[in-house]
This record gives C-alpha cells, structure tokens and sequence, in this order.
C-alpha cells in the first residue's frame, strides 16, 4: 500500500475525530437542555424536551443526516457539509443523552434536597450545589456508553461524501483491491479508537467516583441504550 | 405559658386514609426543649417536617415566631406562602436526619460552610472558622478533610449537627437522630446533643426513642397516639408517674426493647 | 421552492414497499439477535476459559465497531470465501449478529438477576445443569428483560437505512431511486422520516407498555 494511500486514511482518522469529539460536544449541550428542560414546572419547555427526545429517537440518524445533506437546500438552506455531519449526529445522540440527564437528575435522594432545603438553599441552589454534582457522576458511565454509539454512528457520514475513516477505506479498497484486508483494517481501527475512548472514561468515571470519596465504581443509572 | 416561639393551631393531616393529625394544638416556648414520645405512626416526625416545610398541612395553621409558616399577607387576605415567604420563615429553623443526608460531593468542612457562605452570605474564612469550631465541638476536627462516605454513621450524625447549628438556628429540629446508628455510636451522638443542650440557646423539638437522653434534656415531654397529644409533662413526671394507660403501655415496651 | 404534496404522495407506494421490506429485515434480524443474544450469554458464563474469552472478545469488538462497516464486510467479503448469499440474508445476519451483542449484555444481566438462592434450590433438589437453566434460572431472567429486549427491536429497525449499502430496496434506497429522477428530495426524505417516525413509535407502544408494567409489578 502506497505512501498516499496511508495519509488519506490518516485524513479520515482526523474526520472520524473531529464529528466524535464536536458531536460529543455539542451532543453534552442538546442532552443537558432537554433532560433538564424535561424535569422543568414550565409545561411548554417539558413538552418541547418530550418532542425532542422521543421524535430523535425514532428517527434513524442516517435519514436525519440525508435529510439536512439533500432535503434541506430544497428549503434554500445548504450546510457546510461537515457541520451537517456533526449536527445531525449531535441531535441523535443528545436525544439519548437527554434521557441519561434526567435518569441521573431523577436517581438522587429526596433525602439530599430535604437537606438542602433544611439548610434554605434555594431552588437553584439545590440543583447547582447538591443535586448536579451527585448527578454528574452517576451520568459518567451511560455517557461512556453513548460515546461508542456516536463514534459507530460517525461512519455514516460516509455515505454523504464527507471523507471520515470509512469513506477513505472504500477508496483504499478500490485502489488495492483487497476488500478483505481493507474492511477488516477498518473494523481494527474503529475497535482500537473505541477501546481508546472506552479507558479514557473509565478515569473519569474514576475521578468522578474519587469526588464523591469512593474508590470504586459509583452506582450506574439506567436509560442509555 | 409566656410567649410562644411556636404555635399549632388545630393542624390536621392526612395521608390518603391514614389520619396522621388530628385536629391537633400546641405551642413550643423560646429556649424550650420538648421530647416527642409515642408509637411509630402517630404523627411526631409529621410535625417537624411540618415545621421545616417539607410536608404541608392540610388544615389550620403553624406560627412560628409570630408568623404563619404556610401562609403569607396579601393585603387582608392570607394566601398560601410562596417560595419567597418560605425561605424567610427557615430563616428560623433547621433540621437534623435519621439518615444524617450529608452531602456526599463535599468533605466534611465543606458539608458545614456551604450554607452559611451561599445562604447567609457570610465570607469563606467566617464560615470556615464557625464550621471548624463547631466540628472541634462535635469530636471531629482532625476529619475536615474526609468524604462522608469514609466515616462511621455515628460520624456522619455529628458532623450532621455541626451542620445544622452553623445556621445558627432559633429551632434545631432533631429527627429520630440515632434510630439508624448502633447503640455504641448513638451514644456519642447524645453526648454531643447533651454538649449542644448546655451551651447554645436554642430552640429544640426532638423526636427519639432514647428515653434517658429525653429526660436529661427537655423541659417538657410530649406523649403522641394516633395523631393527638395525650399527655405533656416534665420528664421526670410523664416517665415516673404517668397518668395515661396508653403512655404507661407505651414506656413499658420501649424499656422492653432497650 | 415550496413543499410539493402531489410528488410525496405520488412516491408514498413505493417509499411503503421499501418499509414492508425493512421491516422484513428487521425480524429476520431480530430473530437472529434474540437466539443468539442468549448463545453468547451463555457461552460467556462457560466455565472454560478458551470458550468464554473468546466469546467475550467478539461480542466487545462488534459491539464497538460501525455497523455499515460490518455490512460492507459481510456483503463484499463473504462470497470470496465462497459463501453466496442474497442481500436480504446478509442484511439480517449483519442486523442480527450486531445487535446480539446488545441482546447477550441484556440476557446476562436478566440472569445475574436470578437470586444465588435459586441455583442453589436448584442444587438442593439434584436438578441437572439442564434443567435448572430451562426450568429455574430463564423462566425467571428473560420476562424481567422483555422491555430491555423490546428496546432493541426499535434500535435494529432504525439501522435499516443501511442496508441500502448492500443494495436491499428499503425505504432510503426508494427514496434515492425516485429521487434521481425527480430530485425532488425534500418531499421524499420528509416523508421517508415521517414513515420511520410513526413505525418505531408503533414498535415502541407495546414496550412502553410492557415496561411500565414490570415498573408496577416491580415498586
């Protein structure tokens, strides 16, 4: 295999990396707005989180994507390719995410805000001080989770022309001919930035446990998939 | 009785068809300490709850130092309190948990300055020398750096009470303290609780089943059934002489369980 | 430009006969992930260690890479080895053994719910290894997984859209077909959205039923 053929999927590596890290990002953002928008008194934020998450999560991630790539400039409005990638990947995975938010929000003690309220914090202040902190650190091992969801589904963009990890694989694989080896490398890859990204959580979930005194695995919460 | 630091007036409470209030009447002097004794049941945790607005009441109202707890002036009328009025009203009071609810993201210092700094606005180094005198207190001031979750439930509980007075309470409210704690750490809890009797001016209703702490400490015991006070006594007469057959009934199982 | 209503009802047949073919999909591959889901659950609690590792090495390797890749994989790579089967079979066996990875995950808890008093009931009363999986130990794990297990059935149906890489006729691949003659892609993948949007929610009904059923039974 040529020198070229090497840096092109170096270039997809970058891509691959940058839709993971910028979807994770701005994933964070659309999980945390509507998993605690769901948990809101204001009727109207609850049902716009409600729609959100629910309507996401029953699209597939790849009609989103063709739909923002191909329907969208039907509307007149053309997006910069990448950040069509990284959108459509951030909506689906924050539709999840929402449910991690809320699921961790939920998961903490009444016990903690009766304390808190006996203490007369404020309602924010409860939320800032007792309830996010706790939150937090049980959200750290479902997030791992959706992390590895999001890098699986960043091999979609492929099929909009946006050049990541698998889309330079096929170009690999036309210039070599060896399909075995080539989809088989790629698969390798995709198993080894996971196993990356896997470890790299677990120190934070172990920094997050150390922030709440344990030196071992705090309590996990339900609602990733 | 003088003036009246609390005031139940006819407080009724229930939860679907349990009746846990009934009708119920009494007032709390400045300075006072009140047991509250009776079977499981019987209202006693309702009312400090009540009285830390954690649990509403469904009828009649609660004064605390001259003011509705759950009801504020509009004009004439009294409207139920909003958040606003409430937060004014614990101004007054806080609470110790059977199950301490520490916070578990803070250390042990951290647990008793961050009221004081975000709630009556007092700077980190005030609030830092009040939490390191009251844990001095409580037997825990070589522990300021521990999570709660490293210390012992007896641990928890003092540091628990620190907490609590760091707010400088008129009422400290105490909820079944040592319920959940092996006797031996119990015992270290009452001791403190004997130390925060002595030397702080505060108003205390406590609810427990440690009888011996109950008669060391209050002025004035309270025998709760079915949601009604049945006898009010001094100490040394409710446990000596009762006059009720529920409360002699209901002192002889508890010596029975002990 | 505006929304044109006559060209998405005109493409509604063909885009419904590209959902009755995802669907098809879907439960060939369901079927797959459900039987062997359990396979793997079970190979992983094997006592030798040259069948469990293994087992586990998979399930966390195809578990954590794409599933487009493992289609592309499956359909290109397979019949050089002399393995020739139809797009709709690759389709489902690349759904299937993909999502069995989730499926082993939900089982193996199911049975790790199972009380350690069951096992040794089951011991007490000299029941076979056999026996006491079919009688005792998932009789008593896999209804508790149902909802877990139904979740997935609405996953493995949203990643239909991919085997539009192995040339199966589902609904992207309509929608690119008529599309390339009319371009009228808006209205197409509108409406193709619109499809997937009410058939995972008719899928989710009864799981969202099911799941807060065993929420009661559980409280």
């Amino acid at each position: 295999m040529s020198t070229g053929l090497w840096l092109r999927l170096l270039d997809g590596l970058l891509v691959t990396l940058e839709l993971t890290v910028f979807g994770a990002a701005i994933g964070l953002v659309f999980a945390f707005a509507a998993g605690l928008a769901r948990l809101s008194p204001n009727r109207v934020l609850r049902g716009v989180a409600l729609a959100y998450t629910e309507g996401f999560r029953g699209l597939p991630a790849l009609v989103v994507l063709f739909w923002l790539v191909f329907a969208l400039p039907g509307l007149g409005l053309q997006l910069e390719p990448l950040f069509a990638g990284v959108l459509a990947l951030s909506l689906n995975i924050g539709a999840y995410g929402a449910e991690v938010v809320r699921g961790a929000v939920v998961s903490v003690p009444t016990a903690q805000l009766e304390a808190a309220t006996a203490l007369n914090f404020t309602p924010w202040q409860r939320m800032r001080l007792v309830v996010l902190p706790q939150a937090l650190v049980a959200m750290v091992p479902p997030f791992g989770n959706l992390l590895v969801e999001l890098l699986k589904a960043t091999a979609l963009v492929s099929l909009v022309y946006l050049q990541d990890l698998t889309f330079q694989g096929q170009i690999v694989r036309a210039a070599t001919g060896d399909t075995a080896a080539t989809f088989a490398g790629l698969l390798v890859g995709y198993g080894v930035i996971a196993l990356v990204l896997t470890r790299l959580v677990k120190l934070v979930e172990r920094r997050a446990a150390a922030s709440l005194g344990h030196t071992t695995r705090p309590r996990a919460v339900e609602g990733a998939r | 009785m003088t003036a009246e630091l609390i005031a139940f007036d006819r407080v009724g409470k229930r939860f679907g068809d349990a009746v846990v209030l009934d009708d119920l009447s009494f007032g709390v002097g400045a300075g006072e300490r009140v047991t509250l004794i009776g079977p499981s049941g019987s209202g006693k945790t309702t009312i400090l709850r009540m009285l830390m607005t954690l649990t509403r009441p469904d009828s009649g109202t609660i004064t605390v130092a001259g003011e509705p707890l759950f009801h504020e002036k509009r004009g004439d009328a009294l409207v139920p309190a909003g958040e606003q009025h409430l937060r004014a009203m614990r101004r007054h009071t806080t609470m110790v948990f059977q199950q301490y609810n520490l916070f578990p993201n803070m250390r042990v210092l951290r647990n008793v300055t961050e009221a004081p700094v975000h709630v009556l606005g007092l700077s980190a180094d005030e609030a830092e020398e009040r939490a390191r005198g009251l844990l001095d207190m409580v037997g825990l001031a070589d522990r300021l750096d521990a999570y709660p979750s490293q210390l012992s439930g007896g641990q928890q509980q003092r540091v628990a009470i620190a907490r609590a007075l760091a707010m400088r309470p008129d009422v400290l409210l105490l909820d079944e303290v040592t319920s959940a704690l092996d006797p031996e750490l119990a015992a270290e809890v009452l001791d403190v609780l004997r130390d925060v009797a002595r030397t702080f001016d505060v108003t205390m209703l406590c609810v427990t089943h440690a009888m011996k702490f109950a008669r060391d400490v209050s002025d004035r015991v309270l025998m709760f059934n079915e949601g009604r006070i049945i006898e009010s006594a001094p100490p040394d007469e409710l446990f000596d002489a009762p006059k009720h057959d529920r409360t002699r009934q209901f002192l002889r199982s508890v010596i029975e369980e002990s | 430009m505006t929304f044109d209503w006559q060209a998405a009802w005109g493409a509604a047949p063909a885009l419904l006969r590209g959902l009755a073919t995802a669907l098809q999909a879907a439960a060939l591959g369901y079927v797959i992930a459900l039987v062997l889901g359990l396979g793997f659950a079970l190979l992983r609690r094997s006592g030798r260690r040259w069948v469990r590792l293994p087992v586990a090495f998979f399930v966390e390797f195809v578990r954590s890479t794409p599933l487009l890749v493992q289609l592309f994989f499956l359909f290109f790579v397979l019949p050089t080895v002399g393995i020739e089967l139809s797009a709709m079979a690759t389709g489902a066996i690349g759904l299937g053994v993909h999502y069995a990875t989730y499926t082993s995950e939900v089982y193996r808890a199911g049975i790790d719910g199972v009380p350690a008093g069951q096992w040794e009931a089951a011991k007490a009363l000299s029941l076979s290894r056999g026996r006491t999986w079919t009688r005792v130990v998932l009789p008593q794990a896999v209804p508790r997984v149902v909802p877990a297990l139904g979740n997935y059935a609405i996953a493995l149906f949203k990643d239909t859209p991919q085997l539009t890489v192995i040339t199966i006729a589902e609904v992207l691949s309509v929608v690119k077909a008529v599309g390339s003659q009319n371009f009228q892609y808006l209205e197409l993948i509108t409406v193709a959205g619109v499809l997937y949007l009410i058939t995972a929610l008719v899928i989710a009904w009864p799981v969202r039923v099911l799941e807060r059923r065993y929420r009661r039974e559980s409280a």
